[in-house]
């Protein structure tokens, strides 16, 4: 190694040389990463397409064609590449004889250890969501966990009250996480008794996307409903 | 060229690595990614693997390129092809599961850190023809995957009651949560390593006596 | 994603997050050189003052890949710049305080190797941070790795004045201790985040 050798030994450093080399490696590399890259784009698009349709499904079981929309302040567009600074990405899904079936789309907050991630549903109908699927979560197995099992918890998502205002800028109430047992509104999520701060993400990564997508979306879907139709 | 003893010693050094110079048990390197993401036998062995090819096609790649590389910019130029393997990994892994990519995480990305891998480039890679470095490496990668691998399954079992996911005690099970957080992990490497330790020494003791 | 305070990022980051006691990042200098109080001090500072470095450097790093769709040459561009980061520190430092230089000189190589420092960068890209939440983020990072580094030390000081069986000396011993540390550090769970 190296450290063996006296000092005098070592050749004068030629700069040339190591710029040279540098180089060449560097672009070997370059270039193999750009192949892989280009290789493994279309299974990654596939794969990340297949998990959200999975997601989507297990939402809204009758769902026969899920379309993504970007929701911004200009309007709605279908979504391309990966959601632009300020829009929302929602899903729309379409039953089997293209009638918009309802909306899906996800929420998160910091739970008790990581972020918590939710694929929740809403139907124009009831103005209401009506189910809710985590899609990810690092929570502590046997406590926060029990957001995806808890009968109780997820009752408070069958019927849970996110209608807006006349004006639609706002939603009437915003979703609350309350304490285990006193839930008395519609808008109110009942937390799990032990698991408080992780059914308070739920509840609070719910409310700031739907406070900021409901506004955008309303006025729009009569358009979407009609994109599925054409289709 | 006598193929026989250099098959030898090839065996030789794939032993190294898996038994007597384990990365885990016996050098206790590497540790970042061997604790964070052991919290089950699945992920364990996703990462070895993952670990395992990198190791191999960069120490591989750089034994091949040992005569061009001059010394001052080794150690720049042996991080970088390692950062290009990494990439790779990261990549394949989504294509072929993303299940495993969202276990994983960002740790995927923090092999390039992994003290094992530049060790091996540093220590054996850089003065050795490619079929020895791609030996070497295999046998180290193999022993980083068994260590992650013990890990992990135990920790499955204690603190998950499963193995690969599979219910091993029924329904009664209590699960020791606890071994499946970040304590657990330092718990479970630390009586591996209490028990390698305790294995060389009774070694050692048989030998003098 | 709701917005976190900066407040919040730092306090979560500092104890119910902690890089090393719940994330493992920067496990090897904290095993290697948590034997002592006085050198543990030292290392903690010259981490953190590189992860704040780094951290920027990363970030403006990221906003200029992600101009011109070249994401996936970060993790190149992220080594590279934290390997030039730590060089910069050192040749800044020995200029113009060789006093501080000469105190914490010999840690600065194995910072460049340490994962908190890579971490940081990966998960502050992760995560979206904007600049002030990514400096928060560092700056969070490395008081928390001072802090484990410095009670991992005191402890082991204590710890060599009492009597052990053989086989329980060096690393594995470190382990169960980090084990009992990160135990105690799970207390914090869930401090800092919004009610």
């Amino acid at each position: 190694m190296s450290g063996e050798q006296p000092i005098h030994f070592v050749p004068p450093v030629n700069s040339l040389r190591m710029v040279r080399t540098l180089m060449l490696v560097t672009s070997l590399c370059g270039g193999l990463i750009v192949a892989v890259w280009q290789w493994t784009q279309p299974a990654i698009a596939a794969n990340k397409k297949v998990v959200l349709e999975r997601s989507v499904r297990a939402l809204i079981p009758n769902a026969a064609q899920i379309v993504e929309y970007d929701a911004s302040a200009k309007g709605v567009t279908v979504a391309k590449g990966d959601a632009a600074d300020g829009a929302i990405r929602f899903y729309a899904a379409y039953d089997k004889d293209g009638k918009l079936d309802a909306i899906a789309a996800e929420g998160a907050a910091r739970g008790y250890s990581d972020t918590v991630r939710v694929l929740y549903g809403y139907r124009q109908a009831c103005e209401c969501i009506f189910g809710i699927r985590v899609t990810q979560m690092r929570e502590t197995p046997g406590i926060g966990d029990k957001i995806i099992t808890d009968p109780a918890f997820l009752q408070s998502f069958e019927h849970l009250d996110v209608s807006l205002s006349p004006d639609l800028k706002s939603m009437f109430n915003a979703v609350k996480t309350v304490k285990h047992g006193s839930k008395q509104f519609g808008w109110e999520i009942d937390a799990i008794a032990g698991a408080t701060i992780t059914s308070k993400a739920v509840g609070r990564g719910i409310n700031d996307s739907a406070q900021r997508l409901l506004p955008l979306l309303v006025p729009h879907l009569e358009a979407i409903k009609q994109k599925g139709g054409a289709q | 060229m006598s193929c026989q003893p250099l098959q030898a010693s090839n065996m030789e050094q794939l032993l190294e690595g898996i038994w007597k110079q384990n990365p885990v048990f016996v050098m206790a390197l590497g540790m970042c990614p061997t604790l964070a993401v052991t919290v089950s036998a699945f992920n364990a062995l996703g990462m070895g693997l993952a670990t395992t090819f990198v190791l191999i096609c960069s120490c591989t790649l750089i034994s091949m390129l040992r005569r061009f590389i001059p010394r001052e910019v080794r150690i720049a130029t042996y991080i970088v092809i390692i950062a290009t393997f990494v990439t790779l990994v990261d990549y394949i892994i989504q294509a072929v599961s993303l299940a495993l990519y969202e276990a994983l995480g960002a740790f995927i990305q923090l092999i390039v850190v992994n003290c094992i891998i530049l060790g091996r480039a540093e220590a054996h890679a850089a003065n050795n023809p490619p079929l020895s470095a791609l030996v070497n490496a295999l046998g180290m990668g193999i022993g980083f995957t068994i260590g992650l691998f013990a890990l992990g399954s135990v920790r499955e079992v204690l603190g998950a009651g499963k193995l690969f996911g599979i219910s091993l005690f029924g329904e009664h099970f209590q699960p020791w949560v606890v071994m499946v957080l970040p304590p657990g992990g330092f718990f479970v490497l630390g009586l591996w390593l209490l028990f390698f330790a305790w294995l060389a020494k009774r070694k050692e003791a048989q030998h003098g006596a | 994603m709701e917005h976190e305070t900066l407040g919040q990022i730092f306090i979560i980051t500092v104890l119910s997050s902690n890089f090393v006691l719940a994330m493992f990042l920067g496990l090897c200098p904290f095993l290697g050189v948590s034997g002592k109080l006085e050198t543990a001090v030292p290392m903690g500072i010259a981490t953190s003052f590189v992860m704040l470095v780094a951290s920027l450097c990363s970030y403006a790093l990221n906003q200029l890949l992600t101009h011109f769709d070249l994401e996936f040459l970060r993790l190149i561009a992220y080594i590279a710049v934290i390997a030039s980061a730590v060089q910069l520190v050192e040749m800044v430092m020995k200029k113009f305080s060789p006093a501080l230089f000469r105190a914490l000189g010999i840690f600065l190589p194995l910072i460049t190797t340490n994962c908190a420092v890579l971490g940081v960068a990966l998960f502050q890209t992760a995560r979206d941070y904007d600049l002030a939440q990514s400096a928060a983020f560092s700056l969070g990072g490395g008081v928390g790795f001072s802090l484990a580094l410095i009670l991992m030390a005191g402890v082991r000081e204590r710890l060599n004045l009492s009597n052990l069986p053989g086989v329980m000396h060096g690393t594995a011993l470190s382990l169960m201790l980090a084990g009992l540390l990160s135990l105690a550090f799970m207390g914090f769970g869930g401090i800092g985040v919004a009610r």
